[in-house]
């Protein structure tokens, strides 16, 4: 009876969990079936689910008017010097509020956690007269430092907690052995954080790829990524759905294929520390 | 601390792009209509007739652009070089001295061919601030067989009266056809600009000349009383998140009646590849109450230099190809005449060619002159703009009174309510701004 009732247990949890999956993966596999129909397909009511005409007009109209490698690499180059500058500055603090906490620790974490409660549109204006004046306007190097900044306070709090499960007596014995500072970090206590350190990488990417306030607004032709190639297609005044869907998918498809990669690696990291 | 220093450095240097600068490269920050795309297509022209300078385009849809160009000129920031704005911006933007006024484009130009009511709307005291690239009003869409069922014949210049005669008689709600699909989504570009427009013919009007709100006033309850009964009667369901792609793709697919609307629409729903409906469309003038205007709007897609470019003559020499005659003609050589950028030039509505082409150009030339972006309003307004009022504060307050009525429309409050409310949100944000002391 008792394994009756697991097994009907297990079967809904099955069931809710997959519903639960089609419902978020729906609206994605929406836009990439789009991009294979023609704009007058894409309109069409009742909406045809597969039996249309396959075409890839689409995309081979988005590869002709826009380049998409150029902004690919942009994107690339921001996401990933954003995070890996971020881990740079991040791994000390998160050691320092991990292993030799003050009263104030707390408040600190706090405290970096509120600066992402501002809407970011708050700071536009400072933060646009300052690129300009230091000519870091329409530049990665701008990108990169603005997005570091922001995804900081996650980054800290993801390693802080990963750190806080290592046991302090691990490194105390490397500094019993003669570690400097440097060692203890380097040597000891990274690669018994490497999945921690490798779910916070990927997350951070994943955010840095997809955010697209400062990543529109503070550029304009060399330094745009994705997110401006995607918001090139968007029209209030004419139904480009098609095409926009092709160029949704184009700047979606690196990050879902990196995603699907490393979904144990992210998964681990999200839940890490859930159950003890 | 050195450390930190040395990391940073190094991790910024890796990212680092260097690209020299042989040419003199204008940045162009435009939205992505289909004309604007096709300019860019057609640039290598430009490029050719204009040895040394190179182009760099920045193409984004309207509200993402509208956010960046203007952080950029109010901050001085000069990333661009010409900038696609509309006649909302220009008035305002050259008040604050923002923009280069283009009064020496040459004699090739032509500038007294432009249209009057649009070169009116683009200067300030007789100086032009900006090259209009495309004009458009709205006017009446709508399907030739569902009239002849209906037993009715469409006048070239019909009343609201008909208008709403008409479409209750086209409804088919079984069927799924309306008589009529209005803009609902709220947005100071989205139902303000229809309502504002709307308000105009039934003798309403934003402000009197002391900047007091009028929403209080009888000609606003009966503008929106028509726009909510009608839409109830023959609109589609949901018509408050329809703003003009949803519009579009319900007249497109054989929905809707009629349809009121921006006059580029005009060649979408002509297109045999994208409408079903193709081949039955007809048009008309945007309808009036008799009071002597129209509720149809005028807008113009174009391009300005922002002051500060250390590029003008440049970008100067890139604003009179775009927007010339030549252009013109380069165009239909190109892609037809039916693809020229429409509504800016007297001339492109005398050439015979053209006026074969697109079977929509009287309309829209009717439609453009009848709009008068000065005197926009029966009685009169402080202000320019016909569906708009050229303040800064208007795109706030205009979204904020949008969401009453999109309310009002979605049955979520009455009409006084909408109204009250409007009146409220007004009042309060024009005395901040200090127009009521």
């Amino acid at each position: 009876m008792a394994r009756a009732t697991s097994i009907q247990r297990r079967w809904m949890i099955t069931i809710a969990a997959w519903s639960v999956g089609l419902l978020i993966f729906f609206p994605i596999f929406w836009t990439i079936l789009t991009s294979f129909k023609t704009e007058a397909e894409a309109i069409a009511s009742p909406p045809s689910l597969f039996a249309f005409e396959w075409t890839l007009e689409n995309y081979g109209e988005v590869q002709e008017r826009s380049n998409y490698f150029r902004h690919f690499m942009n994107s690339v180059v921001i996401s990933l010097g954003s995070t890996l500058l971020g881990l740079i500055i991040a791994v000390p603090a998160a050691w320092a509020m991990a292993f030799s906490p003050t009263p104030r620790t707390k408040d600190v974490l706090m405290w970096m956690l509120s600066t992402k409660m501002l809407p970011p549109v708050g700071v536009l204006i400072p933060i646009y007269l300052m690129f300009r004046d230091t000519g870091l306007l329409d530049t990665r190097t701008g990108l990169v430092i603005v997005l570091t900044l922001i995804n900081l306070p996650i980054i800290v709090w993801m390693l802080y907690t990963y750190f806080k499960e290592i046991p302090g007596e691990i490194l105390e014995a490397s500094r019993m052995d003669g570690a400097t500072l440097r060692d203890e970090i380097i040597h000891v206590l990274t690669p018994m954080a490497v999945p921690g350190i490798a779910s916070t990488l990927l997350l951070n990417v994943i955010l840095s790829w997809n955010e697209a306030f400062w990543t529109l607004n503070l550029t304009a032709a060399k330094a745009a990524p994705l997110t401006a190639f995607i918001a090139s297609y968007s029209s209030p005044e004419g139904l480009f759905y098609a095409k926009l869907s092709a160029a949704s998918t184009m700047a979606i498809a690196p990050i879902l294929i990196m995603g699907w990669f490393s979904q144990k690696q992210l998964v681990r990291g999200l839940t890490f520390g859930a159950v003890k | 601390m050195k450390l930190l220093v040395r990391i940073l450095v190094g991790a910024c240097a890796l990212v680092l792009t260097v690209s020299p600068a042989f040419a003199e490269t204008l940045t162009i920050a435009t939205v992505n209509n289909g004309d604007m795309i096709r300019m860019q297509k057609l640039a290598d022209d430009f490029i050719a007739k204009n040895p040394g300078i190179e182009l760099e385009w920045v193409t984004l849809e309207e509200n993402a652009l509208r956010q960046k160009v203007t952080t950029d000129i109010a901050t001085k920031g000069g990333q661009y070089d010409v900038m696609t704005i509309g006649t909302y911006e220009v008035p305002i933007w050259a008040k604050q001295g923002w923009l280069v006024p283009l009064d020496d484009l040459g004699e090739n130009y032509d500038v007294d061919d432009l249209l009057p009511a649009i070169r009116g709307g683009l200067s300030i005291d007789g100086t032009l601030y900006a090259s209009p690239f495309y004009g458009e009003s709205s006017m009446v869409m709508y399907r030739t067989d569902l009239m002849e069922k209906a037993g009715l014949t469409m006048p070239d210049a019909p009343t609201w009266e008909f208008i709403a005669d008409a479409a209750r008689k086209m409804t088919d709600k079984g069927n799924e056809i309306y008589g009529i699909c209005l803009r609902g989504k709220a947005g100071w570009g989205e139902n303000m600009a229809f309502l504002t427009a709307t308000s105009n013919s039934f003798g309403a009007r934003w402000f009197d000349e002391n900047w007091t709100p009028q929403f209080d006033q009888p000609e606003w309850k009966d503008t929106l009383d028509f726009y909510v009964n009608l839409m109830n009667d023959a609109g589609p369901p949901g018509a408050s998140s329809n703003g003009f792609n949803e519009n579009l793709a319900l007249f497109q697919t054989g929905k809707c009646g009629m349809w009121i609307d921006a006059t580029v629409a005009a060649s979408f729903v002509t297109d045999p590849a994208d409408s079903t409906v193709a081949d039955k469309v007809g048009f008309a003038l945007a309808p009036d109450n008799g009071l002597g205007k129209r509720g149809n709007w005028l807008w113009a897609w174009s391009l300005a230099i922002p002051a500060g470019t250390e590029k003008a003559d440049a970008a100067k020499a890139f604003v009179v190809w775009a927007t010339s005659k030549t252009y013109l003609d380069l165009v239909a050589s190109e892609e037809g005449w039916a693809s020229v950028p429409p509504g800016t030039r007297t001339s492109l509505y005398e050439n015979p060619a053209y006026l074969e082409a697109a079977p929509f150009a009287a309309m829209t030339l009717q439609s453009i002159n009848s709009a008068d972006p000065t005197q926009p309003t029966v009685k009169p307004v402080p202000y320019v703009g016909v569906q708009f009022v050229a303040i800064p504060e208007f795109q706030g307050i205009a979204t904020a009174t949008g969401q009453q009525f999109a309310a009002a429309l979605a049955g979520n409050m009455t009409v006084d309510q909408a109204l009250q409310n409007a009146q409220q949100i007004t009042v309060r944000e024009m005395t901040k701004a200090g127009y009521i002391k």
